[in-house]
């Protein structure tokens, strides 16, 4: 099974990558993108079959190293 | 004082550290990421800058979980002194021994040059040679240097006087300015200058060495 970890900053943490690639899509012209936020995916190849332990699993993982709870949110995807 | 001062692969100011704190009159042994234990009867552990694991993940978010790091952990909760510089104030708020987290600089930039720090606190082993309130000089170079933590976490540590320096001109998007913060306890300190790098004339000047005269003072044993 897989799992595809999906990790942004926060709601409220400021995002200069996001901002700066706000700022180059209104250079070429795209007009009306209000915001821009960028994230990281991860993706894990897990022996586990069982999908409710993977996806319980995969949060342990998330909150011990994945993500830092400080600045950043995740969801998980089974796939 | 007996001294270690933690390697992982990547870090870059190990030696310097070593030296600075060597040159105040410490016993300093290099410990590897790797390790399990630290060398008994330690006063203190340095976690330098570098970009440990290469920054892979988060910052410092790989080495803040290696063997040696749980055993850093152990030492500051049982009351030992442990100093992050840069990288390894990332470290340490990965650890969770300091609050918040370094994000990228505001300005997206790299940014490696001399800045003003206005002494915050004079209440630590650290900071005890300083006078409060003085503007000192001392290199950061670093790319996620941009202290931030919720509202309530800074309003913490600025009423309980954990603030132990901040920037007089911000140069990294840093909340409140901060530039370097103390645990509860006041014996962990983390911060993003290098005063290692500003420890004797040949760098260039000497604002950094009153950190390692104060930290062999307070830590000389009884």
């Amino acid at each position: 099974m897989k799992a595809r970890v999906h990790v942004m900053l926060k709601n409220g943490v400021l995002d200069p990558q996001g901002a700066a690639v706000r700022h180059a899509l209104g250079t070429l012209g795209f007009e009306g993108v209000n915001g821009v936020r960028q994230g990281k995916v991860i993706e894990l190849d897990l022996a586990e079959t069982d999908k409710a332990k993977a996806e319980a699993s995969v949060a342990q993982m998330c909150d011990k190293l994945l993500a830092n709870a400080v600045i950043e949110s995740y969801t998980v995807e089974l796939i | 004082m007996r001294a270690a001062v933690v390697v992982f692969p990547g870090s870059n100011c190990d030696r310097d550290l070593a030296v600075a704190l060597e040159k105040a009159g410490a016993d300093v042994t290099m410990v590897w990421h790797k390790d399990t234990d630290l060398p008994k009867g330690l006063d203190f552990v340095g976690v330098p800058g570098g970009f440990s694991f290469g920054d892979y993940l988060r910052c410092g978010a790989i080495a803040a979980r290696s063997p040696i790091c749980r055993s850093v952990v152990d030492f500051a909760n049982k009351g030992g002194h442990v100093f992050g510089v840069c990288n390894g104030f990332q470290i340490l708020t990965e650890t969770g021994l300091l609050p918040g987290a370094l994000l990228q600089n505001a300005g997206l930039k790299y940014i490696c040059k001399n800045v003003g720090l206005k002494v915050e606190s004079t209440n630590s082993a650290f900071t005890a040679g300083y006078t409060a309130g003085s503007e000192i000089t001392i290199p950061v170079a670093h790319h996620e240097g941009n202290y931030t933590a919720d509202a309530e976490t800074v309003a913490m540590l600025q009423a309980e006087d954990r603030v132990a320096f901040t920037y007089t001109d911000n140069p990294n998007g840093a909340t409140a300015d901060i530039a370097g913060i103390f645990s509860e306890n006041r014996r962990v300190l983390g911060m993003m200058p290098h005063p290692e790098r500003m420890a004797e004339p040949a760098h260039g000047g000497t604002d950094g060495a009153p950190m390692f005269a104060s930290l062999i003072n307070a830590l000389i044993p009884a």
